[in-house]
């Protein structure tokens, strides 16, 4: 058993608020790193893929960077990955923003579109419905968290697969239901922003930090 | 269509001055009231929603001081930070983002030159874009340029612009403003409560939230606003002078069955 703090890797490739995301993770007990360093990247406890702004330029940065390699290479080894906002938007097939289709990272299937809502962005502290055995809503499945955009998930296709463990979806409503949050084994993501969610946010990381 | 369960934001607003929050009654007379790094954590701690940061002198010297109360506020304070006054150009949005804001308001600068909006926007999406409205009613004489009776103001209300408050709120959403301060100069500073009329006449022609500001001075204006459609209410000088807490306006949208976090 050790105490030491796990290392995680922020991946800096231009796209997202990474300081707020190195802060709360260093609040929630990680020794935290900003880089884009693929080697880096690879060999962190944890890696963070943030992303702000649209999804085909947030595809393209984060390939450039081959962020989708070091993705891949992670999942590859059973190495944990937690995408945030677009960050969990790009981990799908694809994305349709302005009529115009963009191909994801394609680690699940699905393509995000714009949500049908009187009101958008979607910017505010909404409730989740999280599954009972979600790790990374333990004692926090009750509390609001912190939304800021304008598409999403709107279905879950990804059936459990012989003896993969199901993923655990967390939904949340604006407009219509969409995907909050997904864990499927290493693969993790939140529409929301955990690092902007006060202490309900601060609880998640911790509990993502103590699953790595 | 279903609903959403998404909670109205309230969000205390500090005007700083050379790394020192300040709250002009009518935006004329500056009363020094504490260091904004102090007062976003208690704000924090009271449960507010968002923190904006107004940069109310934006000299060249005072803008490294504010970057670095963005920078030393976001380290501390997890809940979305506003930053906004003398943003003129994309690189100080890039700028402003690099330090720590997560949305950056803009008022004078897209009002004379509008595509900065559409800059802003198609750079960093519209999420980081809040247009900031400071908003006059005008005189009766005034209708015939103003349609719906609000003016557009600049400089802390001083100088009134060719432009109706709702064709230019209208304008900003299609260049890409992703929400809508609206600051009633009439009412900011009376301590007499939001300008309802104005508010719903924003909410009627807007899809993007609308933040509510000038005017709150006791709990029972803050239900109104969001009756009238404001997705959040922004206030100043009421939370800073201890008059209210972050946490007695929302018990008192809770009273008013209004949803709160």
């Amino acid at each position: 058993m050790t105490t030491a703090r796990p290392s995680v890797v922020v991946f800096d490739y231009g796209f997202g608020n990474v300081h707020s995301a190195a802060k709360a993770l260093e609040e929630a007990g990680a020794d935290v790193e900003l880089t884009a360093d693929r080697t880096r990247a690879v060999e962190a406890d944890g890696l963070v893929v943030p992303g702000v702004g649209a999804f085909a330029a947030v595809v393209e940065g984060l390939r450039r960077a081959h962020g989708d390699e070091v993705v891949d290479r992670r999942l590859a080894g059973g190495r944990a990955v937690l995408g945030i906002c677009v960050g969990m938007q790009v981990l799908f097939s694809g994305g349709v923003e302005g009529g115009t289709e963009t191909e994801g990272l394609g680690e699940w299937p699905g393509i995000v579109e714009r949500l049908d809502a009187p009101v958008l962005p979607h910017m505010g502290w909404n409730t989740v419905e999280a599954p009972g055995d979600s790790v990374l809503f333990a004692g926090v499945g009750d509390e609001r968290f912190y939304f800021v955009h304008s598409y999403a998930m709107r279905a879950w296709t990804l059936e459990p697969y012989g003896r993969f463990a199901a993923p655990k979806i967390t939904w949340a409503e604006h407009g219509e239901r969409f995907v909050a949050a997904a864990e499927n084994g290493p693969l993790s993501a939140t529409q929301f922003h955990p690092e902007k969610s006060g202490e309900a946010g601060i609880r998640l990381l911790r509990n993502w930090l103590g699953s790595l | 269509m279903t609903g959403s369960d998404v909670a109205t934001r309230v969000i205390p607003c500090l005007d700083v001055a050379a790394g020192r929050v300040v709250k002009g009654v009518n935006f004329l007379n500056l009363r020094d009231a504490g260091d904004p790094v102090e007062l976003a954590r208690l704000y924090y701690a009271q449960g507010a929603d968002e923190i904006t940061f107004l940069d109310v002198t934006a000299t060249i010297e005072d803008r490294a001081t504010m970057y670095a109360t963005v920078t030393a506020t976001a380290e501390q304070v997890f809940i979305p930070l506003t930053v906004g006054g003398g943003v003129r150009t994309v690189d100080d949005v890039v700028r402003l983002l690099a330090v720590g804001a997560d949305k950056v308001g803009v008022n004078s600068a897209a009002i004379a030159r509008p595509d900065l909006v559409d800059e802003i926007a198609t750079r960093f999406g519209a999420q980081v874009l809040v247009l900031s409205l400071d908003v006059k009613r005008s005189a009766p004489a005034g209708r015939e340029r103003y349609p719906s009776g609000f003016v557009v103001t600049t400089h802390g209300g001083r100088t009134e612009t060719e432009l109706d408050a709702i064709a230019w709120a209208r304008e900003a959403i299609q260049r890409g403003a992703g929400e809508l301060l609206v600051n009633s100069i009439d009412a900011d500073g009376t301590k007499q409560g939001f300008d309802l009329e104005l508010v719903a006449a924003i909410r009627e022609i807007s899809p993007v939230p609308v933040v509510a500001s000038g005017g709150a001075g006791a709990l029972e204006h803050f239900a109104p606003a969001v009756a009238a459609g404001a997705d959040a209410v922004l206030a100043a000088s009421v939370f800073h002078d201890g008059l209210l807490s972050v946490g007695q306006v929302k018990g008192a949208l809770r009273a008013e069955g209004v949803t709160v976090r």
